[in-house]
């Protein structure tokens, strides 16, 4: 990149199954409250305010002014982008590195547990061919974790690992919604949803906020001791119909990968990275994630949970928050990643921290069976 | 507007229902039309080749995903097909327009996209991935335009 860019704090709300006892800003304010405390900035050192929410699951059409008055938007600049909380921080990178914006201010917020999922991604889909029929990111994500586990010979139970060790790992985490002691029985005995994911193999409905100051590296300097960069970032999309692409693969976010990695010279994923925190919003995308990300070769993804390696650790630790499996909301996940890997990073992850965390991957997917996927790289 | 209170420790916390109720228009456009009123009237499917990469899309759509090329050429895909992936779900929601479906990815027949559609007539434990299906229509005077003119895919 042709600059440093920095993230000065982040901060996260505990994930909560309902929080009820707050409007959408007040949610998205605990966390801006965080980073505005820690870095000693006010409102009115942010130039820029750049945000995620969703119009439909805010119940509103335009969410961002849900969130106006916190991110001190009002006479001010806000943009909202789409997708998760890593494409905000795509365009606060672009932003800081124009030379024209120094702070930038980004948060996402979301609150699912006041609307309907199946209704709001049914409405996500084409609307000639696919919506009639009823599909929503439930049944088509079955799709694909069926046809992935046919092609690769992947197997219930190395799902169910997934599902085992995320909520395992959340114990460790003093934010998370929830930890959990359970076996690989429990997830193999829990309901079904939609052959082949079960109950234990999805998240539950969360709410919560993360935000995030980004500066120019030169003005990081000024405002922490502990600056985390910004070392690559990119997105990509697959085609949208479950039809139009092998399932069982996630190029686009291998796309997305690669060009990160670019930026951020990492040649070897297993080797250069240290931590990776992951959006999987179902057991099976942790394996085909881990795979499109190049940390093992296609369909190898369960033997790579087999080898123990993504176990906190491990070789290369995933998910030490515990994942969306553990409770995270959608659009909030990606960056609720990066917020993870900057306590990694900082040495700042208590009892999940990772031993020498240098380098870390914050990886956030949105849309039906992983259509947007983007990846960041963090550093020191 | 319904409300309900909830208990929150010493608190009392107001929630109430309420819905964004707003009407929308879709149009298909040329070539979606076609396909349709072609699965209305002769129960034919048309899908879309590709002169550049030689890809038959069905659904016909009008540019190509790998190389960007304008495409009009229809060619009719097979009722036949393959099943590359489904799914039985648990619950029902009410976007669905059956109770339980099993969805499906269907590779027709002379198509190189899957389809996504439904099984039915078909015991759940005898679906497998390479089953070969076939599309039961509705009735002439139930059809009215829409994938859902097809009732399901059945085995062959």
């Amino acid at each position: 990149m042709a600059d440093r860019v920095a993230i000065c704090s982040a901060g996260q709300t505990k994930y909560s199954p309902d929080r009820c006892d707050v409007r959408e800003g007040d949610l998205a304010y605990e966390a801006i409250r965080q980073v505005l405390d820690e870095t000693g900035l006010t409102l009115s050192d942010v130039d820029s305010a750049v945000t995620t929410s969703q119009d439909f699951w805010d119940g509103r059409t335009i969410s961002s002014m849900n969130i106006q008055a916190v991110v001190g938007a009002h006479l001010s600049h806000e943009d909202k982008v789409a997708e998760d909380g890593l494409n905000a921080v795509f365009a606060a990178t672009a932003q800081i590195l124009s030379g024209h914006v120094d702070v930038v201010l980004v948060v996402s917020h979301m609150k699912e547990s006041q609307a309907e999922k199946a209704l709001i991604e049914n409405a996500a889909m084409e609307a000639t061919y696919l919506r009639e029929l009823g599909l929503d990111f439930l049944s088509t994500a079955a799709l694909q974790a069926k046809r992935y586990m046919y092609k690769y010979g992947i197997t219930a139970e190395q799902c169910a690992k997934v599902a085992v060790q995320n909520r395992a790992n959340a114990k460790n985490n003093p934010l998370a919604q929830a930890p959990m002691d359970i076996t690989v029985e429990d997830v193999l005995s829990s309901k079904i949803l939609s052959t082949p994911i079960r109950a234990l193999d999805a998240k539950p409905v969360s709410d919560g906020a993360c935000a995030m100051i980004l500066t120019s590296g030169k003005r990081a300097k000024k405002i922490t001791k502990k600056p985390v960069y910004v070392m690559g970032i990119s997105n990509c999309y697959e085609a949208h119909s479950p039809g139009e692409r092998e399932l069982a693969d996630c190029n686009a976010l291998t796309i997305a990968a690669n060009k990160a990695y670019k930026m951020a010279g990492i040649k070897n994923p297993l080797k250069d990275i240290d931590v990776v925190e992951l959006s999987e919003e179902y057991s099976y995308q942790q394996l085909m994630w881990l795979e499109g990300l190049g940390f093992c070769g296609k369909g190898e993804g369960g033997a790579f949970m087999d080898s123990g390696r993504t176990k906190m650790g491990g070789k290369i630790p995933v998910n030490p928050s515990g994942g969306m499996l553990s409770g995270k909301p959608n659009q909030v996940s990606g960056l609720a990643a990066a917020a993870e890997c900057v306590l990694q990073i900082r040495g700042q992850a208590g009892d999940r921290q990772v031993k020498g965390a240098k380098v870390g991957l914050a990886h956030g997917m949105t849309g039906m069976c992983g259509q947007h996927q983007c990846v960041m790289i963090l550093g020191k | 507007m319904s409300q309900v209170t909830i208990k929150l420790e010493d608190k009392e916390i107001y929630v109430y229902e309420g819905q964004i109720y707003i009407p929308n228009k879709y149009a298909a456009g040329t070539i979606g039309s076609k396909v349709l009123i072609n699965i209305r009237d002769k129960k034919k499917l048309l899908g879309m080749r590709c002169p550049e990469c030689n890809k038959v899309y069905f659904p016909a759509r009008q540019t190509c995903v790998e190389c960007f090329g304008l495409l009009d050429e229809y060619v009719e895909v097979s009722d036949k097909g393959t099943v590359m992936t489904y799914t039985m779900c648990n619950e029902s929601t009410i976007a669905q327009p059956v109770d339980t479906p099993i969805y499906a990815v269907i590779q027709l027949d002379g198509a190189d996209t899957g389809f996504v559609h439904m099984l039915g007539g078909v015991e759940p434990e005898k679906i497998s991935i390479g089953m070969r299906v076939k599309a039961l229509f509705r009735e002439k005077e139930d059809r009215r335009g829409s994938v859902l003119d097809i009732r399901y895919f059945k085995p062959l």
